[in-house]
């Protein structure tokens, strides 16, 4: 603004009045505001009229996103009832879900978790009981749940949560560069075999790797396959009296070989490669093996992702000295205790787990696209049976084999298989992670990342061990 | 980003005319340098749009594909997912906490610089000290509060966060700004009789106009990109645009493309902002630059 502007001010100096009178101005406009925030405030808490909302907290993994595509056909069912979904991928759900289940928030009504978290909540008392749920829900046949997954989402026999798809692990191998190769898959393949075939159809020049495993640090991602090799070697993380056994031979042993096979044989940075980046290899025909999740097959075997779709063959999970090595996982749903709408959210979880579900996203969607590993019925309907022909039964048995009695050679204090069902493990998973994900990097030995490993470890067994838990 | 690249070459250029013995040589090496920088700042955003327009394996091949069929499909997937109510979402956190701190703002960095009170140093620096504790490390307790208000999953425990984390930054921004204004333009106005609103609206305003804007763009950048809050806080009927974002990311599949074309949707409306306010925002950003 120009001094000439300036001077063109002519106004009696009365500053004293009308400082006074612009601040009651400015009060009666901060008021006025207000009033308009508080008027809004009272119209953003308003909810649709006299429906039942519930809110379910989801995965953002391809079939969940499928369950959201098809809430019309729940909606028609139960015209009472108005769903709305929060959807995350895995770390930001899980962590999420765990602050608002754990401190009764209370926003959830419907969640999704798995056999990790569904027998330490149970027992907690921060889940609704579904077994009476599912034993009088017409139709719903809780039965028909693959037995492995059933036991593991049981709390003293009863569920508290149920499956929505369960998925174990085992070995994709590229059949048509085998054959080139000479090459034949052994029905049974141990990890020697693994290292022998990667090094004859690993080729770095042509960016192909001869194996695709996961090295990204977090206990979700490179724990996962690793504890399944641990667990074959005659490895586990505790022994019954809760010692750390992280220095034991048989998990050196086990790392070493996982370490060095990824580290020779492996794809390109691979510590910092999880489950994506093996399944966008593979997928686009970058690798010759991959050692991973059975529900890897629903993106494998889809021909608008996959470049390799009919190409694959299915090997069992490879082992050491057990008779079966696959890990058991299984993404449920279940009700959190302080839900004010149990019966609205048990409504949703029954159509979104039962079998005409299945049937509905087979005819809707496709029938690749199917929630595997969650009912044994799936496998016996004929359209489901041709699709997945090259993986169903290889999926089937893993899952079938996928118990500690069968996966790992020594008696252990905890539950689960790739991991420790303590509430800790998250956390010293992670962190025994990273040493991992170092090693594979070259920064540090196997040795050494084995015994900082161990401290660990050693510190969260403290408190097992005197009986604190 | 449009920031950066619109004053990048701006003020470059501007030094560099500045500078009078340096002949044509390095002026013309130092354009070539700005622009290289500038695309080098660019080509994340100019992959981000490319990748929108390509279909999921197209996206995730590697090496890159340059050369592909463009397809609207992930738009219209994005679209399909309910972006929209995360959207009003994001402009109600956004332009309801930026108009409150700018309210709350320019009053308290009038009285900071123009009128210091006692203590004016310690009030600023308590001011700056509310942004050094980490948020992550009172997420717990706002989350238990806001829990036992029953305030989850609304939008105005957003907004009146994003009111709180952005005042200090403004207060300060605002501070420098009303600092600029020669003391002599004040006082003549005081002789002339302006009153304190009057002053306030037809000498100050107009003079700190461009700070303004940048000091509301930094707000509606900060709120409309917020993550932390947005995803701890609510869930199904608060949940804002970057929660939305990472709603599109999964760890089983591929999400590259349409990840992407819902990026580049929830960066337009900033994008947006910061083309439309450009020419006071090279003036704002500027300012204080040249004592």
């Amino acid at each position: 603004m120009s001094k000439g502007g300036l001077m063109k001010l002519g106004r009696k100096p009365d500053s004293g009045r009308s400082d006074g009178r612009s601040k009651g101005r400015l009060l009666a406009v901060v008021a006025a505001g207000s009033a308009a925030l508080l008027a809004l405030t009272g119209c953003g808490g308003a909810v649709g009229g006299g429906k039942e909302e519930i809110v379910v907290a989801i995965v953002s993994n391809p079939q969940m996103q499928d369950a959201i595509n098809l809430q019309e056909n729940f909606r028609e069912q139960h015209p009472d009832i108005d769903v709305r979904f929060v959807s995350l991928p895995e770390n930001e759900a899980r962590a999420k879900i765990t602050a608002s289940v754990a401190t009764e928030g209370g926003e959830f009504d419907v969640v999704m978790i798995s056999n990790y978290e569904t027998p330490m909540w149970a027992e907690n008392g921060w889940l609704t009981n579904l077994q009476e749920y599912a034993e009088t829900t017409e139709g719903y046949n809780p039965e028909d749940f693959v037995p492995t997954i059933r036991e593991a989402l049981s709390y003293e026999g009863d569920l508290h949560s149920v499956p929505f798809y369960g998925e174990s692990s085992f070995l994709a191998y590229r059949a048509d560069l085998f054959e080139e190769a000479g090459l034949t898959m052994p029905e049974q393949p141990t990890w020697d075999d693994i290292r022998r075939f990667a090094k004859e159809l690993h080729d770095p020049a042509k960016d192909f790797s001869g194996v695709c495993l996961r090295g990204l640090a977090g206990w979700g991602e490179v724990m996962a396959p690793l504890n399944t090799v641990i667990n074959t070697y005659g490895g586990r993380w505790f022994d019954m009296e809760w010692n750390a056994t992280l220095d034991s031979p048989e998990v050196e042993a086990a790392v070493t070989d996982y370490v060095d096979l990824i580290r020779d044989y492996g794809q390109p940075g691979a510590a910092t490669s999880g489950y994506g980046d093996c399944l966008t290899r593979y997928s686009q025909g970058n690798a010759a093996m991959w050692y991973d999740a059975t529900a890897m097959v629903s993106s494998v075997e889809d021909p608008e992702s996959s470049l390799v779709v009919g190409k694959t063959k299915y090997a069992p999970a490879p082992v050491e000295e057990t008779e079966a090595a696959g890990w058991l996982y299984s993404w449920s749903l279940a009700i959190p205790a302080a839900s004010e709408h149990k019966d609205a959210a048990w409504d949703f979880i029954s159509w979104m787990t039962s079998p005409d579900y299945i049937k509905l996203v087979g005819e809707e969607i496709s029938w690749e696209r199917v929630p595997p590993g969650s009912r044994l019925s799936t496998y016996d309907i004929p359209e489901y049976a041709e699709v997945s022909e090259a993986y169903a039964e290889p999926t089937l048995d893993a899952m079938a084999g996928a118990s500690q009695e069968s996966s790992m050679a020594k008696p252990v204090p905890y539950t689960g298989l790739q991991f420790v069902g303590i509430p800790e493990f998250q956390d010293l998973g992670t962190r025994v992670a990273q040493q991992i994900s170092a090693a594979i990097a070259g920064q540090k030995s196997v040795e050494e990342a084995l015994r900082q490993s161990q401290r660990y470890a050693e510190t969260v067994a403290e408190s097992y061990k005197t009986g604190e838990r | 980003m449009a920031i950066d690249t619109a004053t990048a070459p701006a003020s470059a250029a501007g030094r560099s005319e500045k500078a009078p013995k340096r002949g044509r040589r390095p002026s013309s090496l130092l354009t070539v340098l700005t622009w290289i920088l500038a695309i080098g700042f660019f080509s994340p955003v100019i992959w981000m749009v490319m990748t929108s327009f390509k279909q999921e394996s197209a996206a995730a091949s590697n090496p890159p594909t340059f050369f592909f069929e463009p397809t609207l499909d992930q738009y219209r997937a994005v679209l399909e997912a309910g972006a929209g109510s995360y959207f009003l979402n994001s402009l109600i956190a956004t332009g309801v906490s930026t108009l409150l701190v700018i309210v709350l703002a320019v009053p308290a960095s009038y009285a900071l610089s123009i009128r210091p009170v006692k203590k004016t140093q310690d009030v600023l620096f308590f001011f700056i000290s509310t942004k050094m504790l980490p948020v992550v490390a009172v997420i717990m307790p706002i989350y238990v509060i806001a829990g036992q208000l029953k305030v989850l999953d609304n939008i105005w425990t957003l907004v009146v966060l994003y009111t709180a984390m952005n005042l200090p930054i403004a207060i300060w921004m605002m501070r420098s700004f009303f600092e600029e204004v020669p003391g002599e333009v004040l006082e003549a106005a005081q002789m002339d009789g302006a009153g304190l609103l009057k002053t306030m609206r037809t000498i100050l305003m107009p003079m700190v106009a461009p700070g303004l804007a940048a000091t509301a763009l930094i707000c509606v950048i900060f709120a409309w990109n917020e993550f932390f809050f947005a995803l701890n806080l609510t869930a199904a009927k608060a949940a804002t645009t970057p929660v939305f974002l990472v709603s599109q990311m999964t760890s089983e599949g591929l999400f590259l493309a349409k990840l992407s074309a819902a990026s580049v949707l929830a960066s337009l409306p900033v994008v947006l902002a910061g083309w439309i306010a450009q020419k006071q925002l090279v003036r704002g950003l500027s300012m204080g630059a040249v004592k």
